[in-house]
This record gives C-alpha cells, sequence and structure tokens, in this order.
C-alpha cells in the first residue's frame, strides 16, 4: 500500500483530446437548449443569467482576485454598457412608446445600432470611464479604494436617473423593447470569447505581474513592475467586459432601469467571486451558475410555506437573500478561499481525484478504519497499563529520534564544511 | 559605483535620517550594520525611492538616481532583496524567478541568467514548479536573493539576509553572497548580525539614531572596541 499519494500526470494530446470533447459537449449542450430538447425556456432564461454573470463575475475577479485591487464598481460599469445597448438597439418605431413622457433626443432619434457594435461600444465607454476614474483613483489602497469605486458605481446610477438625462436614458423610468436575443449561442459565445480573453490575459507576463502586485506590492515594485500602469490595465480591461456584461444582460432582459444597477448587484458578484475562489478563473464560472441556478431553485424560501395549516413566518420574500447571505459568511468562516481556491480546473487534478478513489474504497473495504477504532476501544478498557506500555515506547522511540537528529547534523556539518 | 550625500528622511515629524552619506566602490561588499530602528532600511527604501526623501542626493555609476522611479532605478542596474524575504508566496518558484527579470527583454540572457541562480541555489531547480509559500524560510531566502539577481544587477542590496534563519542556513547564505560579489556583482549588505556581516566586508558602515558614527574596513571593525561592546555583545 502506497502511503504518500503520488500525482501523475497525463500526457498532452489526451488533455488535448479532453478539452475538445468537452468544448464539444458544451456546444452540443447549448444546441439541444437552444433548440428545446433539453429544458424549458425558463431553464434556457437561467443558463443565459449564468454565462453572463460568469462574464462578468471574472472581469470582477480579475481586478479583486487576480490584481488584489478591492473594487466595487462593477455595477456601475455594467449600467453603462447596459444603457448604451439599450438606449441604441431600440427599434426606431417603438422609441416614441419608450420614450413616451419626454421625448428622445433629435440627435439620437433616427440613431440605431446594430446589437454587436452597440455593445463593442458600451463595453469601449465602460473602460473610457475606468480609465478616467482609475487615475485618481487606483493610489488609494483597499478598503479606500472599495469605498471609491463604490461612490462612482451610484454616481453613475444617479446620473442616468438625473432629469436632464432624460431625453437620453429615459431617467427613472428605464428602457424597455429592447430587442432580446434569439438563440442562446449569442451570450454563450460572447462569454467564451471574452473569458477566453482574460484568460489569455491572466496567463501572460502582464498576469504575472497582476499576481505580484496582489502578492505583495513593495516587493513587486522593487523588481521594478510599474504598479499604477497594471493596476490600471487590469480595471479598464475588468471595467470593458463588465460594460460588455452588462449590455449581454440589457438584451436578455429587454427591460431595464437604473435601480437594476444598485449595490446589490456588486454584491451578488462579490458572492459569486468569493463562493468560486478570488483568483479562479474556473471557480468563477461555476459559481456563477451555482449562484443563479439556486437563486432560481431557492425560490420558495420567498414564498409562504406551511406545514399542516400552520404557516412558517420566517418565509417571506426576501428570505431567499438571507440565505445567501449566511452562506457567504459559512463560506468565508469555513471554506476562507471558497469552492477552488487560487486553483483552476485541470485534467491532472481530475484524473487524480479518480485514481485515488479506488484506493481509499478498497482501504474501505479491508475495514482498517474498523480496526482501527477497535485498537482504540481496547486500549481504553485497558486503561492504564497500556497508557504507561505506550508512553515507555514512546520515549524510547524519542532517544532513537534524538540520536537519529544528532547523526544528521553531523551529516549537515560535513556538508557544509 | 553608488554615492549618498547627505541623505534626509522624515516619517511625520520624526526626522529618521539625519544626513547619511556613503559610498559602495567597484568590486566590494559594503555592510551597514546597526541597532533596530537605526535607519538602515530607510536608508535601502529610499536609494530605491519606495519612501521619498527630504534632502540629499543619490548617484549610480555617475547617474544622478536621486529623483527617479523604481522602476527606472532597477533598469540602472540597482535592486533590493527586501526584508524578511517577501516572495510572492502563490506563485511558483520559475515564475518568481521570471517576476526578477520583468524589465528585460532579451530571452537567451535570461535563460542563461535563470541557469546561473538554479546553479547557485540548486535547491530551487528541485522544487521549480512549487508555490514559494511551501518553502522554508532558508528557502525562501535563497529564492529572495535569486530573483534580485534576475534583474541582472550591477548593484545588490540587501536588507537582512539572515532575519529568523538558523546559523548554519546564515552561514551558508553568506558564503553566497561571497560567490556572488566574486563574480562581479557589488553588494550593500544590511545586517544585525554585525560579525557576520563584517566578516565578508570590504568595508563597514555603523549608524545609530540616523547618523553614520563610524565606518572602516570590515576587519578594523570587527577589531574595534565601541563596536564589540554595542554589536557583538563582548
Amino acid at each position: 500500500m502506497p502511503m504518500e499519494f503520488i500525482n501523475k500526470k497525463l500526457n498532452k494530446s489526451t488533455k488535448l483530446i479532453l478539452t475538445l470533447l468537452l468544448v464539444l459537449a458544451c456546444i452540443i449542450l447549448t444546441y439541444m437548449l437552444d433548440k428545446g430538447i433539453i429544458g424549458t425556456s425558463y431553464t434556457v432564461r437561467i443558463v443565459r443569467i449564468a454565462v453572463i454573470y460568469s462574464l462578468i463575475g471574472v472581469s470582477m475577479n480579475l481586478v479583486n482576485g487576480f490584481t488584489g485591487v478591492f473594487s466595487l464598481g462593477q455595477a456601475g460599469f455594467m449600467a453603462i454598457g447596459a444603457y448604451c445597448v439599450g438606449i441604441f438597439t431600440i427599434p426606431v418605431d417603438a422609441r416614441a412608446n419608450v420614450y413616451y413622457l419626454e421625448p428622445i433626443s433629435d440627435k439620437i432619434a433616427g440613431f440605431v445600432l446594430p446589437f454587436g457594435v452597440a455593445l463593442l461600444m458600451g463595453g469601449l465607454l465602460a473602460a473610457l470611464f475606468a480609465a478616467l476614474i482609475g487615475a485618481p483613483i487606483l493610489k488609494l489602497k483597499s478598503d479606500y479604494l472599495a469605498i471609491a469605486t463604490l461612490g462612482f458605481s451610484e454616481i453613475i446610477r444617479a446620473v442616468i436617473a438625473n432629469e436632464q438625462m432624460w431625453p437620453i436614458t429615459n431617467g427613472s423610468l428605464g428602457l424597455k423593447s429592447i430587442p432580446g436575443f434569439t438563440t442562446l449561442f449569442a451570450p454563450v459565445l460572447i462569454s467564451a470569447a471574452g473569458i477566453t480573453l482574460m484568460v489569455l490575459l491572466i496567463n501572460s507576463s502582464y498576469g504575472r505581474a497582476f499576481k505580484a502586485i496582489r502578492e505583495d506590492e513593495t516587493a513587486a515594485e522593487s523588481m521594478g513592475i510599474n504598479l499604477f500602469k497594471h493596476k490600471e490595465l487590469s480595471f479598464v480591461v475588468s471595467a470593458f467586459f463588465a460594460g460588455i456584461g452588462g449590455g449581454l444582460l440589457a438584451t436578455h432582459l429587454t427591460a431595464i432601469d437604473s435601480n437594476q444597477f444598485k449595490i446589490a448587484v456588486t454584491y451578488e458578484l462579490l458572492l459569486i467571486i468569493v463562493l468560486g475562489g478570488l483568483g479562479s478563473v474556473t471557480g468563477t464560472v461555476i459559481s456563477a451558475f451555482m449562484i443563479s441556478f439556486g437563486k432560481e431553485y431557492l425560490r420558495f424560501f420567498d414564498a409562504a410555506q406551511s406545514i399542516g395549516g400552520w404557516q412558517i413566518p420566517i418565509f417571506r420574500p426576501g428570505l431567499r437573500m438571507v440565505i445567501f447571505s449566511l452562506l457567504l459568511m459559512a463560506v468565508v468562516l469555513f471554506w476562507r478561499r471558497g469552492l477552488m481556491g487560487r486553483k483552476e480546473f485541470s485534467w491532472d487534478g481530475i484524473y487524480n481525484f479518480f485514481r485515488k478513489w479506488p484506493w481509499r474504497f478498497k482501504k474501505l473495504m479491508r475495514g482498517d478504519y474498523k480496526t482501527e477504532a477497535k485498537t482504540k476501544r481496547k486500549s481504553i478498557a485497558a486503561g492504564k497499563a497500556i497508557d504507561s506500555a505506550a508512553s515507555k515506547s514512546k520515549r524510547a522511540g524519542r532517544k532513537a529520534d534524538k540520536t537519529a537528529d544528532r547523526e544528521k547534523k553531523k551529516e549537515v556539518k560535513a556538508d557544509a564544511e | 559605483m553608488l554615492k549618498i550625500e547627505n541623505l534626509h528622511i522624515h516619517y511625520g515629524g520624526i526626522h529618521a535620517l539625519r544626513g547619511v552619506s556613503l559610498d559602495v566602490p567597484d568590486g566590494q561588499i559594503i555592510s551597514l550594520i546597526g541597532a533596530n530602528g537605526a535607519g538602515k532600511s530607510t536608508t535601502l527604501k529610499a536609494i530605491m525611492s519606495l519612501i521619498p526623501m527630504t534632502d540629499g542626493r543619490v548617484s549610480f555609476d555617475g547617474t544622478d538616481i536621486t529623483r527617479m522611479q523604481t522602476r527606472d532605478i532597477v533598469r540602472e542596474g540597482v535592486v533590493l532583496c527586501p526584508e524578511g524575504r517577501r516572495v510572492f508566496p502563490d506563485l511558483t518558484i520559475a515564475e518568481n524567478l521570471t517576476m526578477g527579470a520583468y524589465l528585460r527583454k532579451d530571452k537567451e540572457s535570461i535563460a542563461k541568467d535563470t541557469k546561473w541562480v538554479y546553479d547557485l541555489f540548486p535547491r530551487l531547480l528541485e522544487r521549480k514548479w512549487q508555490l514559494a509559500g511551501t518553502l522554508s524560510g532558508g528557502e525562501q531566502q535563497m529564492l529572495a536573493v535569486g530573483r534580485a539577481l534576475m534583474s541582472k544587477p550591477k548593484l545588490l542590496m540587501m536588507d537582512e539576509p539572515s532575519l529568523g534563519l538558523a546559523p548554519i542556513i546564515i552561514k551558508n547564505i553568506f558564503e553566497i553572497i561571497k560567490e556572488i560579489n566574486q563574480s562581479g556583482v557589488n553588494i550593500l549588505l544590511i545586517e544585525q548580525n554585525a560579525k557576520a556581516a563584517l566578516e565578508i566586508s570590504h568595508y563597514g558602515y555603523v549608524v545609530e539614531t540616523g547618523t553614520i558614527v563610524l565606518c572602516g574596513p570590515g576587519k578594523e571593525l570587527l577589531t574595534n572596541d565601541q563596536v564589540r561592546k554595542a554589536y557583538l555583545g563582548e
């Protein structure tokens, strides 16, 4: 029986084939969901939300988890992207209905952009704002930075709802009649592409510098890393993808208003990245799916429930969020680094996990655990006699250890000389 | 090579350095010794522009580096191996070394230097793919020195390389410092372990409450009564 389990590595071509198979499986799954072969339109909606949150979650993790910059401005960047897509994709003939209180500004009244262009513009606009506010605020540290970014995101929301912005944003009435997705492939592919780009960035030399800054700013600076430049880069890229994610969200919901981009959204994203693991892309994606599905299937907490005619008092709208908060606390307390920590999904990891399995299973079948428990019980029954014998043998063992130590020291000394 | 003239630093209201001047000539190991809070680390941080200086002038190889950005100073060939190791714990050893060469573009010479670092510290080669946080204190110190060397410095500044290490490992580290110096890198060493530092230094400075109170060749300082009393506990 091997005492220490040795991890084995798969060869490269096997991994490539497995990865291709996984991608193929995802495509087939998406196709089946899209065509209604499996799941309902409800499932499709949840999957859409999940992939959009994956993208935004990874973008937030890029700043918070990989660069170690505590930013809480994601909702603001999402709002910019969402409004950009919303304003420019509503069909011209539907606009009079949307802007019914105050007509849309003449300058943009007849101006419609294709979805892709509007989405890209939303991302770029969010990135531009990030670049502008990044210059002053990225010099701040940890909690101060969090407050500044949070403030920024609230400012964006206030500006959107502002009276003077009504001809453009329709203020607190929000936007509706935004053309929705016709296929599940659009959000899935856009999110996948965005996440892939961010992974490439993380694995580049820039990404290594991000991680170095996260681990130790002073040491990173002493190595000659330009702290500001890298923080700004990570912040801007993150804002870009948050903008894209916001745009996707607007298209998914087909109706948006500024209240949807409150702090609660940032908080939810924070839950996703903390649960998935700060500094893990795959963790973020897994937890985005878990949270999105969980949020829907935990809805019974929000509805009144009764047992045999007696209505349980705590089951009421809002309990779902309490459960989420408890979940976050539990993760922080017991599972500090989230599901994946800073690790990523790897075929080697899966392979080794299953290789360990049968061995564990065999051990269980042989009853190693049982005998162990038996001897323990016996020793308790036998009482002191065994205890003293054990301590004797322990003492002897210690003696042996000491001599071994001395010998080792001698060896080390000889080596040094 | 490195010349510091009349360096003054203020931390809030505290006058931490009161006119420190020192020289690091070509090809030598210079050490700066002194008690806790004397201003040793502050001097190094000021040279690297990690903290702002109130007054003074620092020049390296004839260039004035007083007001330069840290990264430009690293480019000039000065590097700091910070106190308490400060390796990047969640990066592998290989990645830590790559970070050291961050400002360099020439892949071939980087590969050559990586090999050199692994030759200096074979332990690191064995654990190339291990996370730096899982290394022992001594190994982390080796990695910190190796990482600093990866920037191909002309002057390596070390802040307390012996901090919290077992005597046998300290001896090992100081041997390697000598070896690095012999390969053509100047060294400015900061130590509380005055004996070990002065033994390998060509020249030493003693700092006390922000000023240099004594200087002289390493061997001479070792026999100096004042130094023996204050720092060697004799």
